[in-house]
């Protein structure tokens, strides 16, 4: 399970629709709390790739993960995940999400935006196993 | 026992994905004269991590990529890049995807 203030869950949506009809991506910052994890900040990244693949795919540099990291650590976070939009498409994970699957333990948030309104926001783990991912639940707090 | 081999002791620093595999340590030191050396030590310790790094057949992972200090070390000597004592190694995973 997954916990992650409201606030960021709107971020998330939002950066989905302004950087339609690409893709847009960033880190998950947090804390693991037994099994729970606990989103705690979001950060945007610029994808990385070329203009004519950004409409279909997204890439995050490494030098922007190491960067990430080194933010976070001097936070008390750690990078807990990623998030990324399918324009025009379903939040689902694609043949092109498991194949570019890292750790089993690295959670992917995926908003849908169509026609540049963001719809469904959905949360997803890779197995053990590698072979497939599993949907993981959003517990959504409202801060006071 | 080779007496003129020299190994050191090296740092790898473990992302918070994998730290499930390495009873939740941040840093793993260990003794290695290579970057290969030093994560097939960490995969031979921690042997539920081997197959989140390297594929059926050995290999290094696509995603993974290996950072001496602040270089890639496919911009050195992949993993055959030597090691010093205290080297710091970052394990970065190469995060893409998309819809199509």
């Amino acid at each position: 399970m997954v916990r992650i203030p409201e606030h960021l869950l709107e971020a998330i949506r939002q950066y989905g629709e302004r950087t339609y009809p690409h893709e847009c991506c960033g880190f998950l910052l947090g804390t693991w709390e037994g099994d729970v994890l606990h989103v705690q900040q979001i950060k945007t990244i610029e994808n990385a790739y070329e203009e004519t693949a950004r409409t279909r795919r997204y890439l995050i540099r490494p030098e922007d993960y190491i960067q990430t990291e080194r933010e976070a650590l001097e936070q008390g976070l750690d990078i807990v995940g990623t998030f990324h939009s399918h324009p025009d498409h379903p939040a689902r994970p694609s043949v092109t999400d498991l194949a570019e699957a890292t750790f089993p333990d690295f959670l992917y948030m995926i908003v849908s935006v169509y026609r540049g309104h963001a719809r469904e926001l959905t949360a997803w783990k890779l197995a053990p196993d590698r072979e497939t991912f599993e949907s993981v639940t959003i517990n959504q707090e409202v801060l006071p | 026992m080779n007496p003129t081999r020299l190994t050191q002791y090296v740092r790898i620093q473990i992302p918070a994905a994998l730290r499930r595999f390495t009873d939740q340590q941040r840093e793993i030191e260990l003794e290695a004269a290579t970057v290969g050396e030093a994560l097939q030590a960490l995969a031979a310790r921690y042997p539920a991590l081997s197959s989140h790094l390297f594929t059926p057949d050995g290999s290094l992972r696509a995603f993974v990529n290996v950072y001496v200090e602040d270089t890639n070390i496919r911009q050195l000597e992949g993993l055959d890049t030597p090691v010093k004592e205290g080297t710091r190694l970052i394990l970065v995973p190469s995060i893409a995807g998309g819809h199509q």
